[in-house]
């Protein structure tokens, strides 16, 4: 496993810097960490202007944030001795304490780095996720903390609410609103759940979030529970993710040491313990109910409601859920404000989305955007454009998601503009394919998916999906009539109304979509009669 | 084995709610990588729950076996996204290289392959694990690679 950096030095590189020998600077900054052994431990990063004018070679210390101005060639042996290996700062270049509080590097709005604009990932790959004391040192934990010494309960809930925060596993409801129902319940104990069962194809955004980040995680399910009146937090995750499995359970050990989880947390009298369940194989179980039914040790089959899990859930016990990307969201919110998080997003879909990309594209991987940016600006700017071929089609949110052509690449995908169009945002999966892939076969692969995974509670998601399977094996094998066309869309539309859970809800959409956008490959492969 | 398995349950208590867990700790803990009959039973009566619904909750999910499995369990994803970069071809080549398919398990009980949902890997698509190990970005060279190593470092091991 390599070393994560601990500290970064941001070197402000614009018009004025260069001139002053900037590009010297940060050649002799490396070779001075490397001489020292400390190029594994602290990076040297290249950024925009970091603020300050008429000072020469401006250098920033991330995340203590202090900024050295005037730096000059000679200084870096010093400079690197005093501030890395003797670990104090550098006084002579330091800037005034007046100009250093104009610039805010600890500050996501003004930190002009490659991090700009992240929230749930801020820290994943800055912080040594199993090292407390590296998140305590990124303002970890303080949100806990102000909140437990001065809020009460319903001031969290209505900063969430302000915040407009939506679920981010999927179905987009308000976080806050959906706090306020487990708040109001009055049967105790009360249990809140993270979500960490991942299955949807093409997702593993929250796997990174766990494996980058697991305190912060943690930090929001602890202010959930302080919010609801809950002692005890679970964390669902699927029994393939083990190197998240073993995060959590580190991190959670670790935070119980320094009283920021367990008894008396902060020296207050809330409690809040986490405790973790492994899932075993099972997509479905990332319903809330079905997961509800799989925690409790039966199959993953959903339960109907109402009763909501916010007053009957776990055992019986009102239940908060949330996704794993939810409760990241919420200690920068405390920590900065509703208004703040505003800032981010679109006005009916504030914050950003964290987004596996992947397919015929350069750069496959997650990224976390403000909501409301265009598939256009992901494949072109942040997946670096497609790797080979044009762009034929996008499924976005999964396989459970819908399929969007190249005419819809400008539709902003947000909770709200893409629900206009009749689609939804999902999981956060995207995956973008070029002419090589044939739409039938796609979809067919899309349909084994769901035959495998429906629970078989209902007759329409049991046997809808295995008949639709059926179908499309038959077309692309040559053999398919005119006639199956309709019967594919008699299936889907009876699936997606008639259906007991979400997924037999949704699983037609991919099918339902295509029917519509290509109709002309599916009668190519149909028999001629 | 009746031993070990009362001691899995005292450890986690024999509610209800914790029969997911025993279940993976019984598994993990059989060399052959399955649950027996006899798991069952014992689990049955020490959990006062009933052998035919411990057995429906259980075959339920696709990571417990009832069968025994290979030392190694190589499991391909065959979901949308490693399928349309290639993931049938993984398994083409996994087969042609060990001669077994999808649910078998090697003569020398080495390997077993299986077909598997999504691994969250798609980052690196095709990609398949073998145990607890993910492999991505394959095409049939680096398959052969990796599992002519597991043969020699299981050959030397003899």
């Amino acid at each position: 496993m390599t070393k994560r950096s601990i500290a970064q030095i941001l070197i402000g590189i614009d018009g004025d810097t260069v001139l002053s020998g900037a590009r010297k600077i940060k050649t002799k900054l490396i070779t001075e960490l490397n001489r020292q052994g400390l190029s594994d431990q602290i990076q040297v990063i290249e950024t925009g202007s970091i603020g300050p004018v008429n000072k020469g070679v401006v250098i920033g210390i991330y995340p203590t944030g202090e900024i050295y101005g005037n730096v000059t060639e000679k200084d870096i042996i010093e400079f690197v001795q005093e501030r890395f290996v003797k670990g104090r700062p550098y006084k002579k270049l330091l800037l005034s304490e007046k100009l250093q509080a104009e610039i805010d590097l600890t500050d996501n709005d003004s930190r002009k780095t490659q991090y700009h604009g992240r929230i749930v990932l801020d820290n994943c790959g800055k912080i040594n996720p199993e090292n407390i004391e590296e998140y305590i040192g990124v303002g970890g934990y303080e949100a806990l903390g102000r909140v437990l010494k001065e809020k009460r309960p319903e001031d969290v809930i209505q900063v969430i609410k302000d915040s407009g925060l939506k679920g981010r596993g999927g179905a987009g409801f308000p976080t806050g609103l959906k706090w306020s129902f487990a708040a109001k319940a009055k049967i105790n104990p009360k249990y809140i759940i993270c979500n960490a069962d991942e299955g949807e194809p093409g997702t593993f955004k929250d796997r990174l979030i766990m494996e980058g980040d697991p305190h912060k995680v943690l930090e929001g399910m602890a202010i959930c529970g302080y919010a609801i009146g809950a002692n005890i937090g679970y964390i669902y995750i699927r029994g393939e993710y083990q190197l998240s499995i073993q995060r959590l359970k580190k991190a959670i050990e670790d935070a119980e040491k320094l009283g920021l989880l367990g008894k008396n947390i902060f020296g207050t009298n809330f409690d809040f313990e986490v405790k973790i369940k492994i899932g075993a194989g099972s997509y479905v179980c990332g319903e809330e109910t079905t997961l509800l039914n799989s925690m409790e040790g039966f199959r993953g089959q959903p339960r109907f409601k109402p009763p909501f899990p916010a007053e009957s859930g776990f055992l019986a016990k009102p239940t908060n859920v949330n996704n794993v990307e939810t409760f990241a969201n919420i200690s920068p919110i405390i920590l900065n404000g509703a208004e703040w998080f505003k800032k981010f997003g679109t006005e009916n879909s504030p914050g950003t989305k964290v987004y596996a990309v992947l397919g015929h594209i350069k750069r496959p991987g997650v990224i976390e955007v403000p909501m409301g940016v265009t598939l256009r600006e992901i494949i072109y700017d942040y997946a670096g454009g497609m790797s080979s071929g044009s762009l034929k089609m996008a499924q976005i949110g999964g396989t459970a998601g819908n399929i969007l052509s190249p005419e819809s690449l400008d539709v902003p995908l947000d909770y709200q503009s893409l629900k206009e169009v009749g689609y939804s945002l999902g999981s956060g999966a995207i995956l973008i394919m070029n002419e090589t892939v044939s739409i039938v076969d796609f979809i067919k692969c899309c349909m084994k998916f769901f035959v495998h995974e429906s629970c078989g509670k209902c007759t329409p998601c049991r046997e809808g999906t295995r008949h639709i399977y059926e179908i499309l094996d038959r077309i692309s094998s040559g053999k398919g009539k005119i006639e199956d066309i309709e019967i594919l869309k008699l299936l889907g539309e009876n699936m997606k109304d008639t259906s007991f859970c979400p997924l037999g809800q949704s699983a037609p959409n991919s099918l339902l979509n295509s029917l519509s956008l290509f109709p002309e490959e599916y009668n190519s492969l149909l028999l001629k009669e | 084995m009746i031993a070990k398995v009362k001691e899995i349950i005292k450890k986690h208590g024999n509610k209800r709610e914790n029969l997911l867990q025993i279940l993976h700790d019984i598994q993990n803990q059989n060399q052959e990588n399955y649950i027996s009959e006899e798991n069952i039973k014992t689990l049955s009566e020490e959990m006062k729950i009933p052998v035919s619904d411990i057995k429906g909750t259980a075959s339920f999910y696709s990571m417990y076996s009832f069968v025994p499995r290979g030392k190694y369990i190589i499991r391909i994803c065959e979901s949308p996204p490693c399928h349309i970069l290639g993931a049938q071809t993984i398994f083409d080549a996994v087969e042609k290289k060990l001669g077994i398919k999808e649910g078998e398990t090697t003569k020398d009980g080495l390997f077993t392959l299986e077909e598997t949902s999504c691994l969250g890997i798609c980052g690196v698509a095709p990609a398949m694990m073998i145990n607890d190990e993910a492999y991505g970005n394959l095409d049939e060279k680096r398959i052969n690679e990796i599992l002519e190593q597991i043969q020699e470092k299981e050959r030397k091991q003899l």
